[in-house]
């Protein structure tokens, strides 16, 4: 059952030969600056709301976002500089300093960096004598970090000029220090470095749907929009992305809310660390998911959808140009059928999955979750109704329809009806994508990917839940252990302090920065996590990060903010020993012996009774 | 008036559209918060006034107020939340209330004494932001910067000029001014603007006209913030 070795196809060369023009050309002359930037703003038609799609082809063509491009986009889109600025500077992987010809970025994710991803990034660095998060004096690499970038099944990996490479180890450092030195277009590097495997262990309905494309279309169109909707309904179908939102309740209500127009938006922002299952589904089933976004389409009434795919799958997006080419060709998208599609791909921001932000982005502006109420069924892109649902969602919408929902309900529980995803990755013997019905435990999937020894799992990434082994028969599902799809293994040689304190980082890195308590708390909780790794910890550092995350979970605009402490929480809870033993303390330790400081006062008042001096 | 929700116990009336913040205020009642103007469609990003609504904290000034909703502000809970979103907006600038023109008429200071604020409590985190003295009439002085966002709605919606925006993400966010240069002396920003009127602390502040008002005698010396409940209802007010 093992995934075969997918893509580095025609549509990767093209991406690759399309990413030649960015190496080499960082200091272009202003002339032909000027000329692709009015390329690319009349490619895009001046509309500003295309400004992410806009500065990422910019950068490609001149390298990064100078100052004077900045103004160049303002007035070629009419929009007031500053503004231009703002969206500019919120996303990871849009630069306004010169970056390397060369970028190189460590995904982050902590399953990586167990796998020894940091030693590789310092031999990186050591062999082409640059110094991480910063660009070699010559403008030739620079070398960094990023969150993680979804290739956990086949980690570690790097993003070399925004395209994966998976399976690094020292050997392909050594080459990449060569190619890099000799300059070597991206064209040129070892084709097999790219390939990105699908790893798909376990398959169920979903990924053995065997839909011909246009079968859903087809079965929406006879049945007419409210038959689909109650099709949806009778199969329960819940939202994929985590919150599990009645799906049919969601289409109902954008349905029913006064606009002028109506879209569907996928939501392939899978920024979530440990998640990988959306990846393989745009790669290998991307038929299903626009029919999934078609159906939606046809049933609210929408004849637009957009497909927001993360920076990070930007390798993804010729192939889903491909896909949506194809099914122009064969009728299913465009005019006869009423509905199209377009792709809009992110820059870099974790926050961009949460679904109002990615409104936001999809707009041209910097992803800050919206102030809710109104929810985006009545005033989404645009101000208008929309419906934004998780890849996996729509694709399980195309089965619904294409099967009906009785057959869909027939699988899981009675509150999560149908299967799951589930991204497995960490240390187990097979990591991959595993579909399994809702109401699997915890204990069959680690048995089934062949972990042994497991200390704890990490459900729904770190946003989700740290399971113990004691609670390995809970079961998945929103009955008991709610999930997105990541399914992180940990055996007994982890130290989970240090998994806590990778989450920490993660979340104070992709904090939007709209509200206090996310932008400073986020911050506050990594200052005493680096104080605690680095052997200065009391117990006084625990009860201030308990009071952060209090803050944090009762005053935060959104889930970020409100889940950021639960990493730290769970394992302050369940693995207190894994804390305990990086603390130089487990008492209160003062900075300085405030009875010793208050000599000079006792001697100026010439006093040196009992009273005088504080309790040892 | 008919609707009325509970607050602490008080039932406050509201007019259709209003939100928490905005019915209390105009009953009377304050609620702390740093981001909301009357002039100004409310955000909710300070979270200084976060409160219970029926058990679930929600921010008063996006809240649309509903009949029957039941509100805690004045617990010990909410207090002691309060004070450590003003004690980390007070590490994360760089704030020096003694040489301050603003000092007595700042509404972070103000806050802080209006909530028991004894100390920073957290580690300064000491941001590097230079001044900006560009402006002939205005200098911008970055280090006090609460993010709070009201010079970017005043100036796009009132002055209609954009001279201000955020940059960055997450704890690098930053307020920009609408120039390549990035000065405001670049920028079409005049004193006389919406946008220079309502800054809550002391970021924008006139040149040459320092301490024209002497300690003692500014806006908050003469009783603590929540007695000044009246001008946070008033145009041109906050």
């Amino acid at each position: 059952m093992v995934g075969g070795i997918l893509t580095a196809s025609t549509a990767m060369d093209v991406l690759i030969q399309n990413n030649k023009p960015s190496l080499g050309q960082g200091n272009l002359h202003c002339v032909n600056a000027n000329e692709a930037i009015q390329s690319v703003l009349l490619r895009h038609g001046h509309d500003g709301t295309r400004l992410m799609q806009i500065l990422r082809e910019v950068q490609d063509a001149l390298g990064w976002l100078a100052p004077t491009t900045l103004t160049a986009i303002a007035t070629g889109i009419g929009w007031p500089r500053a503004r231009v600025e703002s969206t500019a500077t919120f996303y990871s992987f849009f630069h306004t300093v010169p970056r390397g010809r060369y970028r190189v970025l460590w995904s982050n994710n902590i399953v990586e960096r167990l796998q020894g991803s940091r030693d590789l990034m310092i031999a990186l660095c050591r062999g082409l004598w640059v110094e991480r998060g910063r660009t070699a004096e010559d403008g030739l690499v620079s070398v960094d970090t990023t969150s993680c970038i979804g290739m956990g099944d086949q980690g570690p990996a790097v993003l070399v000029n925004y395209l994966p490479i998976t399976r690094m180890d020292m050997d392909r450092v050594e080459a990449m220090v060569a190619l890099i030195r000799d300059e070597v277009p991206l064209a040129n590097w070892p084709a097999e470095w790219f390939h990105v495997a699908d790893n798909i262990q376990r398959r169920d309905r979903l990924l053995d749907h065997a839909l011909r494309p246009g079968a859903g279309l087809a079965a929406t169109l006879g049945r007419g929009a409210q038959a689909t909707l109650d099709e949806i309904r009778t199969g329960k179908l819940r939202g994929r992305g985590g919150a599990g939102f009645a799906v049919a309740d969601k289409w109902q209500a954008c349905r029913d809310a006064p606009g002028e127009q109506r879209f569907i938006v996928c939501n392939a922002d899978e920024g979530e660390p440990g998640t990988f299952k959306d990846r393989v589904l745009l790669q290998s089933h991307a038929d299903l998911v626009c029919e999934g976004m078609t159906v939606a389409g046809l049933t609210v009434g929408a004849h637009q959808g957009y497909v927001y795919l993360r920076g990070e799958y930007r390798y993804l997006l010729e192939p889903l140009k491909s896909a949506l080419a194809r099914r122009h060709r064969a009728g299913l998208l465009g005019n006869g059928v009423g509905f199209d599609i377009a792709i809009h791909l992110g820059a870099g921001a974790y926050i961009c999955g949460e679904e109002s932000a990615l409104l936001e982005s999809l707009e041209g502006k910097r992803g800050i979750p919206r102030s809710r109420p109104p929810f985006p069924v009545t005033h989404g892109l645009f101000g208008q109704p929309t419906v934004v649902n998780n890849v996996e969602t729509l694709a399980c919408a195309a089965l619904v329809a294409a099967h009906g929902g009785a057959w869909f309900a027939a699988a899981g529980t009675a509150q999560s009806t149908g299967t799951k995803l589930l991204s497995v990755s960490g240390d187990c013997a097979r990591p991959g994508i595993y579909e399994y019905p809702f109401g699997v435990s915890v204990r069959q999937v680690l048995e089934e990917c062949g972990a042994e020894n497991v200390q704890a799992v990490q459900v729904s990434g770190p946003s989700g839940a740290c399971i113990a082994a004691d609670e390995f028969e809970r079961k998945l599902g929103f009955e008991d252990l709610p999930t997105a799809g990541a399914f992180m293994v940990f055996d007994q040689r982890r130290d989970l302090f240090e998994v806590a304190r990778n989450f920490n980082h993660f979340f104070q890195h992709e904090s939007c920065g709209f509200c206090t308590p996310c932008r400073v708390g986020t911050t506050l909780l990594r200052q005493r996590m680096d104080k605690i790794a680095r052997g200065h910890g009391t117990c006084y550092d625990i009860e201030e990060i308990r009071q952060l995350i209090t803050v944090m979970n009762t005053t935060a605009h959104c889930g970020l903010g409100r889940t950021a402490g639960n990493p730290l929480a769970d394992t302050l809870h369940k693995f207190w020993p894994h804390w305990e033993r990086r603390l130089k303390s487990l008492d209160f330790v003062p900075a300085i012996n405030l009875d010793a400081a208050l000599a000079p006062a006792r001697q100026m008042t010439r006093r040196n009774d009992p009273a005088a001096h504080l309790a040892s | 008036m008919s609707d009325t929700f509970l607050l602490d116990g008080r039932e406050v009336p509201f007019a259709p559209g209003q939100t928490v913040l905005q019915a209390a205020l105009a009953a009377g009642i304050y609620i702390p918060h740093l981001c909301y103007h009357p002039e100004f469609k409310p955000h909710g990003s300070c979270k200084l006034c976060t409160v219970t609504a029926n058990g679930r904290s929600a921010s008063a000034c996006t809240l649309p107020a509903v009949p029957g909703l039941r509100v805690d502000s004045e617990t010990d809970a909410i207090r002691q939340e309060r004070r450590a979103l003003i004690q980390m907006l007070l590490v994360e600038g760089n704030h020096f209330c003694p040489s301050c023109e603003k000092s007595g008429s700042c509404l972070l200071q103000a806050l802080g004494y209006e909530l028991g604020v004894m100390s920073p409590h957290f580690r300064h985190l000491y941001p590097n932001r230079p001044v900006d003295f560009s402006h002939p009439d205005v200098l911008l002085d970055f280090n006090r910067c609460i993010l709070c966002e009201l010079c970017i709605h005043a100036s796009a919606e009132v002055d209609g000029k954009h001279v201000f925006a955020l940059a960055g993400r997450g704890i690098g966010k930053h307020l920009v001014v609408n120039a390549e240069s990035g000065r405001l002396g670049d920028t079409n920003f005049a004193l006389t603007d919406k946008a220079a009127q309502v800054c809550p602390v002391g970021v924008i502040l006139p040149k040459r006209k320092g301490f024209a008002v002497p300690i003692g005698q500014r806006r908050f010396d003469d009783a603590p913030i929540s007695a000044h409940v009246a001008e946070f209802t008033q145009k041109g007010g906050a």
